[in-house]
């Protein structure tokens, strides 16, 4: 549902943005370019970001965008649009790096029979895209959380562990022993020779 | 029975922690650190008129665009741009936009100046390359827009500053001018241009600003051509040198044509001979030349007439004009003393009158001044002040006002070639360590503070202050040798020539020395640095001596450059020894072989195939007599396509005599076909690794051996066709074939071809195992395989009795001349990113399980098990197999974000990583470099051997003085209840 509401609003924007830029109505496609090559357009959205705490300004900015490994790189403008000018036919693969969230690389199909088509693929879970807007598969926590005090992690911790045996070995064995049934001790203790009546003048009688 | 409860349950414990490397957020800073540079500044524009903060917008040579402030030298933000997309030129634009123009004159780009986020940009395409300009004009209005200059690729743009769009568009090709300068008159609606078409001659258009029409077009040819650039002295007159560089000529622009006139260098400048170069600079009425001797200022009279006002020292540097009052020019002039440099700065039309004076105390390892920028401001006193931005040779930048230092950067640092380490010296007896230990009381309130800081019951004042404690540890940044060996100095080699000592335990600068066999000489004009190899490590009897390392270098690019060596004492810093212009060096192989003094013996190749044996002592040349014929290596010519075994043959026949060089011969050659196999990637193992054991007992008791050689070269190669990247090529017309070649017979012991994949291949090689990055184009995915290679000649001594009797071959020496039958074992996985480098993990003795640390192309440094990389994973493992540890088998390999490395940093421009062992087995250090430069320490199966950082020892104590009271109390319980049963 959400998810649906998102996507309305987009074409919502892009509506708008048809009629105050006849320039930008081409976002989102691959454009015929001047020169030899096409444009790509696309747009990088980062729901969370503003919500969350480091929605600063700054970090918008930080996000590269990257076409073929690194034969070229590009930034993002304030509402998330980024392009790629004079790009040659043939089968491409865009990716996006911002700190703090896993993109997936996205295969885009540039071909000179149907311009203006998107032909985009998400290369990790192969899902097309109808437009070119990349959203981030998932947010990446970067440090372990830090789980609140309990006492049961305090037990589990191996000087816990030492504390428990012994807190066990104090109370309860004593109980354990005046349960006993005091025919079977004397048994008992006939049968395992006492260290106190070995050593000598402790022994008493 | 109580040990037998308890083993469980500790096992249990033990057993539960993590598969990847994770961080706490509370622990960054630890054990990393982490440093961040922009490169040699190449221009550099002041913001400082308005109110707020002052700072300076700088481009450097790694291709970064940085908002600097202009107090402290901070940085506000920053971005690199792409490997190929160098910057032109940079400037302000209405007062909020930084305008860089970069690839060569074809992308623009705006960037808000308060937190540099991308505004607009413009793709200019033009038909041929030529120089790109960027020139912003201070009040030319198109359509109410403010305008912007782009002359690139031989187009001229008009590009409006408030969204980028392309207002017009004039290609100037087709005239076939080259543009040099462009002018606007203030105030008026016309552009000129001037430039050269051809070699001789000189154009000059006018331009409507409106619309780009072509007004006029004059040209005069100037018969003796012309040299280099053209310079504006004012909107009308212009100087340049013709072909020859020993005359000047003065460009007039009338309305009655383009005038030149001559004037011989020579009548200017007595004592003149040889060329003269003009230097590019923004002045008015006045230009420098450089000759071989001076840099000479010439002023242009109003009549035209060239005047020289002074002369002085070569090695001056001048920066471009500023504008301040309403007409008035300065310009800034620095000149290098002895242990100082000298400021002045000049008015642009009066020559003998300087507005600042200042000498500044320098640094000699910074050597000599490469650019100067200024800037000005007023004083309280309402009279002008002139602050300079300096580059220096070393690549630092620094910030002079009022005859000091403000602050300065080491941003050499931003561009590092190589990376050795050194271990510090052994803490003396006598040398007290009383002030780093603090007292007992001290100790014990850190430690109940962190024992509050696990239990969560501290506040956040004391968190902040055991944050402080724990950052503040002078453990880690003391100048001694440690247990654990984590203490160490990375010696780190910069472009710029110049050699760093950081200390890895925070980071700072320990020394710094430009190499004086890697700066420019009279015999040297273009020195570069190569590398770093360890040329001494002091052992037992030779303890006294301090550590050094070899840098070598070559003068100029090409392989037959004369070479440059530097041994330089990795403690102080000093330079040792150094040879300028030796032979030319194409490969540097240190030997396994050290002198009585524990200095390693190193052969250098050059270009003629001779070996030249290093140090140059008698006794290194008899160890080295003695492993003569032991001494194989290899050389590999990817263009040809040609993989080389070699071997030492004789003394070298020169007509010199020289026992230290030898000639070699050819032994073994592989030739790949060109027309189907480019080479992309070749990687062996470290020299230096250690491998624990060579059996690999697999479930069910199984043993496989692997295959251990340190002479394995593994080479990649693609198709012709796919080498230009991604995009380019279909499946069908590519493929990648992978080989691993024994170095010293020249046999293949493995060849494996990958259909439809390309490169760019990264690779890395240890113990038996190969991993590659590579792309594959059916999937469109990148992959990851691993290799794994196996020695089957000792699988079969399993059996006991054969180990009993003796019977089994497991002394038998290994050779590369015994036909080894060997078995591979391969699978490959998808992997999400691109991948910029792969290293491995080393410790100390190879016992610790290793990581595949992979440094992504978002600037991250990610740790992978080698466990994900098993051939031996299927999709259900067995029992059997899942006890021994196999994961089962997914078609892409995980990225788990604890496992990053860098955690939430970014190393920008990463370029390498670097692993060093600690002497402690489960640790090893990672230094990674780029723009950036990020270390910290792995444990890659968690610190097994050594108490973690945040081990409670308060915890401990209380538990040992809980058990005692305990005790006691029971004893007293005990006594009361036994005195009370007598009683009875």
């Amino acid at each position: 549902m959400a998810v649906k509401k998102s996507s309305k609003s987009i074409l919502l924007k892009l509506s708008l943005l048809l009629f105050c830029f006849s320039l930008l109505s081409s976002a989102l496609a691959i454009t015929p370019g001047t020169g030899d090559g096409y444009s790509i357009n696309g747009r990088v959205k980062i729901p969370s970001l503003g919500a969350k705490g480091f929605g600063l300004p700054g970090k918008l900015s930080n996000v590269k965008v990257i076409l073929n490994g690194a034969q070229r790189v590009t930034f993002l403008k304030h509402d998330g649009y980024f392009s790629f000018h004079n790009v040659p036919t043939g089968t491409h693969l865009i990716e996006v790096a911002a700190n703090g969230y896993f993109f997936s690389p996205v295969r885009v199909d540039v071909s000179a029979r149907n311009p203006g088509k998107v032909q985009a693929a998400l290369t990790e879970n192969r899902r097309g895209l109808t437009e070119l807007v990349l959203e981030p598969l998932r947010e990446e926590q970067y440090y372990e959380i830090r789980e609140p005090f309990s006492i049961m992690s305090l037990v589990k911790s191996p000087m816990g562990l030492m504390m428990g045996f012994m807190l066990i070995m104090v109370f309860l064995m004593p109980k354990l022993v005046e349960n006993m049934d005091p025919e079977e001790m004397k048994r008992a203790q006939e049968g395992v020779p006492s260290l106190a009546n070995m050593l000598p003048g402790t022994a008493r009688s | 029975m109580a040990i037998r409860v308890f083993l469980p349950l500790l096992l249990l414990f033990l057993s539960s922690s993590h598969l990847a490397f994770s961080l706490y957020e509370d622990q960054v800073g630890l054990m990393d650190w982490h440093q961040q540079y922009i490169g040699k500044v190449k221009h550099a524009v002041f913001h400082t008129q308005k109110a707020g903060r002052k700072r300076v917008v700088v481009s450097t040579e790694e291709n970064v665009i940085a908002s600097l402030d202009l107090r402290r030298g901070e940085i506000f933000w920053r971005h690199v741009l792409g490997a190929d997309d160098a910057i032109d030129e940079i400037d302000i634009a209405l007062g909020k936009y930084v305008i860089t123009l970069s690839s060569g004159g074809s992308i623009l780009r705006a960037w808000n100046l308060p937190d540099g986020q991308m505004v607009w940009e413009s793709f200019l395409s033009g038909s041929k390359p030529s120089k790109s300009l960027l020139f912003i004009p201070t009040n030319l209005k198109v359509d109410k827009d403010n305008v912007i200059l782009v002359y690139g690729n031989g187009c001229l743009h008009v590009i409006s500053s408030i969204d980028g769009e392309v207002l017009w568009k004039k290609d100037l090709t087709a005239e076939g001018i080259d543009v040099q300068q462009l002018i606007h008159p203030l105030g008026s609606d016309i552009i000129y241009a001037v430039g050269l078409s051809g070699l001789s001659q000189f154009d000059a258009c006018q331009i409507n600003a409106k619309n780009g029409e072509l007004l006029k077009h004059e040209s005069a040819t100037f018969p003796s051509g012309f040299s280099g650039e053209i310079l504006s002295v004012s909107s009308d007159t212009f100087v340049a040198s013709d072909a020859t560089q020993s005359v000047l000529v003065l460009i007039n622009v009338r309305d009655s044509g383009i005038s030149f006139q001559q004037t011989f260098i020579s009548d200017l400048v007595q004592d003149f001979s040889g060329t003269a170069v003009v230097l590019p600079s923004k002045l008015t009425g006045i230009f420098s030349i450089k000759t071989n001797a001076f840099i000479v200022f010439i002023k242009v009279t109003d009549e035209g007439k060239l005047e020289v006002v002074d002369k002085i020292d070569h090695g001056a540097t001048v920066s471009d004009a500023l504008s301040f009052l309403e007409d008035q020019q300065a310009f800034a002039l620095i000149q290098h003393g002895d242990n100082k440099i000298q400021l002045t700065v000049k008015q642009g039309h009066d020559w003998s009158n300087d507005l600042l004076k200042e000498g500044i105390e320098m640094d000699q390892q910074r050597g000599l001044v490469h650019k100067v920028f200024i800037n000005n401001y007023i004083r309280t006193d309402r009279s002008y002040g002139f602050r300079a931005l300096i580059v220096m040779e070393d690549h630092s930048l620094l910030l002079v006002q009022q005859g000091e230092i403000v602050w300065s950067r080491e941003d050499g640092l931003a561009s590092v070639i190589d990376v050795t380490t050194s271990e510090l010296p052994v803490e003396k007896h006598g040398v007290s360590v009383a002030k780093v230990e603090q007292n007992l009381f001290e100790w014990l309130k850190g430690h109940v503070l962190k024992l509050k800081g696990t239990l969560m019951l501290a506040s956040p004042d004391e968190i902040a202050e055991i944050q402080k404690i724990r950052l503040k540890s002078s453990e880690k940044s003391k100048m001694t040798r440690d247990h654990n060996g984590f203490r160490k100095l990375l010696i780190v080699l910069t472009r710029a020539g110049k050699l760093f000592a950081l200390h890895t335990g925070d980071g700072r600068v320990v020394w710094s020395r430009l190499l004086h066999s890697l700066r420019k000489s009279e015999g040297c004009d273009y020195p570069n640095g190569l590398n770093i190899y360890q040329w001494q490590i002091p052992h037992h009897h030779a303890l006294d001596e301090n550590p050094s390392v070899l840098v070598v270098g070559r003068c100029g690019c090409s392989l037959d450059a004369p070479g440059v060596l530097s041994i330089v004492d990795a403690y102080t810093g000093k330079e040792l020894n150094h040879l300028g212009a030796v032979h030319s060096i194409v490969q540097v192989i240190p030997l396994p072989f050290t002198d009585s003094t524990e200095q390693r013996l190193h052969l250098l190749i050059d270009a003629d195939q001779h070996a030249h044996l290093y140090p140059r002592t008698h006794e290194a040349l008899g160890i080295f007599q003695r492993e003569f014929a032991n001494i194989y290596w290899y050389s590999v010519e990817a263009d040809n396509g040609i993989i080389r075994g070699h071997v030492l043959k004789d003394n070298c026949i020169l007509e010199v005599a020289d026992e230290y060089c030898f000639s070699t011969r050819d032994l073994w050659s592989i030739v790949l076909p060109s027309e189907s196999e480019k080479i992309v990637a070749t990687v062996t193992r470290k020299s230096n690794e250690v491998v624990h054991t060579q059996a690999k007992v697999m479930a069910e008791h199984d043993v496989m051996y692997k295959y251990v050689s340190k002479n394995l070269l593994f080479v990649a190669t693609v198709a012709p066709k796919a080498i230009g990247g991604i995009g380019l090529v279909t499946p069908e017309e590519s493929w990648l074939i992978v080989y691993l070649i024994d170095t010293v017979t020249g046999r293949i012991l493995h060849r494996m071809t990958h259909h439809g994949s390309q490169g760019p291949v990264h690779a890395v090689f240890s113990e038996n195992w190969v991993v590659y990055h590579h792309f594959n184009l059916k999937a469109h995915r990148y992959e990851m395989s691993v290799i794994e290679i196996y020695d089957q000649s000792r699988a079969d001594n399993k059996d006991v009795w054969k180990l009993v009797l003796g019977k089994h071959n497991l002394t038998s020496p290994v050779s590369s001349y015994s036909r080894p039958e060997v078995v591979t074992k391969s699978q490959s996985y998808y992997f999400t990113h691109t991948v910029k480098n792969i290293a491995v993990t080393s410790t100390a003795k190879g016992i610790t399980s290793k990581q595949l640390l992979i440094g992504t192309i978002g600037d991250q440094v990610l740790a992978l098990d080698k466990r994900f990389l098993d051939p031996r994973r299927t999709v259900n493992p067995t029992q059997a197999e899942k006890e021994e540890g196999i994961i089962p088998l997914t078609d892409s390999l995980p990225i788990i974000p604890q496992s990053y490395v860098t955690h939430a940093l970014k190393v920008e421009g990463l370029r390498g990583i670097v692993t060093v062992p600690a002497k402690l087995e489960s640790t090893t250090l990672v230094f990674t470099y780029g723009v950036d430069l990020f270390f910290t320490r792995l444990a890659p199966s968690r610190t097994y051997d050594s108490l973690t950082e945040d081990f409670s020892y308060a915890l401990l104590l209380i538990t040992i003085v809980v058990l005692l009271v305990a005790i006691f109390v029971t004893w007293i319980l005990s006594e009361r209840k036994e005195l009370q049963e007598k009683w009875r």
